[in-house]
């Protein structure tokens, strides 16, 4: 078993960062923690990396229990923490020749685990870390946290602040490295980069709301979501949420994505309805259900429980 | 060990680039050392005196070219009734006025007794306190002049002599004093510091899902700081025996450990503070409240503790600088060795083993 947590809890003072959380990773499988920022994954991180212990429950990384046997797990994972925690006054070469000494190994010795990534930073090697872009810094971590050949592999929010095309390169990245056996628990507040995982856990406000595979996530979700347009976005907003039948109303990049209650619901009673409120250019379409759907859905209903 | 020499290689590497650490560790003891050696004595030297002379004869012109051909003093002008004494000393331009009563040589010749009075600005005691002395000094040297044919019945002659110090430069006082300060500074602060600096940028948190064991960062930290802070060592000790001529009585190499020593006590102060602060400016304000006043005030580097009340003379006590500068006066100035400094060595060995105790045992192997 790459990762198993049992009944984790966390608070801090009288918040709960963490609350009753459980799931399991195996070895060799990309695992997604998806949630919005404050939802309690980097408290989960750090509770799995041996920087925190939990108020309750167990965990094991690597099949080491996080507490008892801590020093083995520190020998055995590789952690890149959401803010970048690198030696900002160091090269690249000199920060990757000091993560390889203090674990005890060589740049040389696994130069084949990090060759895709740190090829494409190498002809910067003596910058200095603080001085390369966002992209490249999370590529030099990346490196560093690969250095001693870790099992698994923990990566808190990898490509915050992070442009595009260097996310994308960032997961196939990733991709290759479960190739190759390491267990890689990731967080993200970005859903698009979910579909990526073999599985994801939703999770908001210390609380798992769903663990599955990015495919039955989408394919599970019960009702049909419209995208609806209008010239008006912001009054389409007001006037869908009073529509009688209405079930969720959120902005969905250009559109507005509708669901209704019932089920024998006509989108030309919609139309209808929006044309009468003054609304021009009205559409109203069938579309596929993406993760950020699920889990506004999954949100709601948490937060009116 | 290769893990130890890496972390030792990227301490360097920190201090070396970072021009605000350079300027800590090499500019501030010269800047310090020749600052309190040449800016801060308390000899007095060409100090501005005005001169009332009501009697205008032929004594109190003897009395005054004296006092002008002293090094000491300095006539800045002439006032011509009490009225203008305060002036003077509101204008700040003298420090002390000198007043010759009215037939000042008459009165010596009749009555075999001349008044002249010292009126001093008080304003800052110390130095009024030393330029009366010095008038009064030159004054009675001037009265055994007179007496020198006359047989005085009864006379306590005083004769001093200064050990150690014969010259009374206060140069001799202050360098073991700044190199007390400056050793202390350099180790303490800059490890806190540099410790916190990797819990505030988060590198403390990689370095903790390491498998670094906690004494070997904390050595890793301490060990650059003891290397730099000798060369400090050597710089102040070299600078204090070619530019202010400070005697090494004893011996240099018994001077060399117990530096060391001290560094190494002040090291492990700087470790513990930085487990006890989360930032940097913490660490700071810890390290320059927390150490440097006390190390200043109480450690008998400027006010002798022998003066001061009771509880502080037992709270200078824990201070390890107090110790150490018992130590570098008596090498330097007393050229005494271990077998009169071994109680002192014991009490700062003492001081670093204790620090190091807590310290390791309150280093945090996890975040909370």
């Amino acid at each position: 078993m790459g990762i198993s947590v049992k009944n984790i809890s966390k608070s801090f003072k009288k918040v709960k960062a963490v609350e009753n959380i459980s799931f399991e990773v195996a070895e060799g499988e990309l695992f997604g923690l998806i949630g919005p920022d404050g939802a309690g994954k980097t408290t989960l991180f750090r509770i799995l990396t041996t920087l925190l212990i939990a108020d309750e429950g167990q965990a094991t990384v690597a099949d080491y229990d996080v507490v008892k046997d801590y020093k083995s797990i520190r020998k055995s994972v590789g952690y890149m923490p959401g803010k970048f925690s690198l030696y900002q006054d160091l090269t690249i070469e000199e920060n990757l020749t000091f993560f390889a000494t203090i674990f005890g190994t060589t740049i040389e010795e696994n130069y084949d685990l990090i060759k895709d990534i740190y090829v494409q930073i190498e002809p910067f090697k003596d910058r200095r870390a603080g001085k390369l872009s966002g992209g490249m810094k999370q590529k030099l971590a990346l490196c560093c946290a690969l250095i001693h050949k870790p099992k698994v592999l923990f990566l808190d929010e990898p490509t915050t602040g992070v442009d595009p095309v260097s996310r994308k390169e960032f997961w196939e990245m990733l991709k290759r490295l479960k190739e190759k056996g390491i267990t890689i628990l990731v967080s993200t507040p970005y859903m698009d980069e979910a579909a990526l995982c073999d599985r994801i856990a939703l999770i908001q406000d210390g609380k798992i709301l769903e663990i599955e595979t990015p495919q039955n996530i989408v394919a599970n979700y019960s009702h049909k979501i419209y995208n609806v347009a209008s010239h008006d976005i912001y009054n389409l907003l007001l006037d869908l949420k009073s529509y009688p039948t209405m079930h969720s109303v959120y902005a969905f990049g250009e559109f507005v994505h509708y669901t209704d209650k019932e089920t024998n619901f006509i989108p030309a009673d919609l139309v209808k309805y929006l044309l009468e409120k003054n609304h021009s250019d009205v559409e109203v379409h069938l579309t596929n259900a993406t993760i950020e759907d699920v889990f506004m859905e999954l949100a709601s209903s948490n937060k009116s429980n | 060990m290769k893990r130890f020499i890496g972390f030792v290689r990227k301490e360097f590497y920190h201090i070396f680039r970072d021009r605000r650490s350079m300027f800590i560790l090499f500019g501030m003891p010269i800047a310090q050392i020749m600052l309190f050696g040449f800016a801060i004595t308390n000899e007095i030297n060409n100090v501005n005196i005005a001169i009332l002379d009501k009697s205008k004869d032929a004594e109190t012109k003897v009395i005054i070219g004296k006092i002008s051909a002293s090094k000491h003093f300095n006539i800045e002008n002439d006032i011509l009734n009490e009225s203008q004494i305060e002036s003077v000393f509101k204008k700040g331009k003298v420090k002390a006025v000198l007043v010759f009563e009215k037939d000042f040589a008459r009165n010596l010749a009749t009555q075999k007794s001349g008044t002249v009075q010292v009126i001093s600005d008080a304003t800052d005691p110390n130095t009024a306190n030393t330029i009366t002395n010095y008038t009064q000094a030159i004054l009675q040297l001037y009265q055994k002049e007179l007496n020198k044919d006359v047989q005085t019945p009864y006379q306590i002659q005083v004769q001093s002599q200064m050990y150690y110090n014969p010259e009374m430069k206060s140069v001799f006082n202050f360098v073991p004093g700044v190199m007390t300060v400056i050793l202390m500074l350099v180790s303490a602060m800059m490890t806190s510091i540099s410790i916190t600096r990797e819990k505030e940028l988060g590198t403390m948190e990689i370095l903790l899902v390491s498998p670094l064991k906690p004494i070997v960062v904390i050595l890793g930290k301490v060990f650059p700081y003891i290397f730099l802070s000798l060369i400090n060592a050597v710089v102040i000790v070299v600078l204090s025996i070619f530019i202010f001529n400070m005697p090494v009585e004893g011996s240099l190499f018994l001077l060399g450990l117990e530096s060391i020593l001290f560094i190494i006590t002040s090291l492990t102060l700087g470790v513990l503070i930085s487990t006890i602060s989360e930032t940097q400016q913490t660490a700071l304000m810890i390290s320059l409240m927390g150490l440097m006043l006390p190390v200043i005030i109480l450690s008998g580097f400027i006010f002798p503790l022998s003066s001061m009340p009771l509880p502080l003379q037992v709270i200078s006590n824990i201070i390890p600088a107090k110790w150490f500068i018992i130590i570098v006066k008596g090498i330097m100035l007393k050229g005494v060795g271990l077998s009169m400094l071994w109680k002192e060595t014991l009490i700062m060995v003492g001081m670093a083993l204790f620090f190091t105790i807590i310290s390791i045992k309150k280093y945090k192997i996890r975040l909370e």
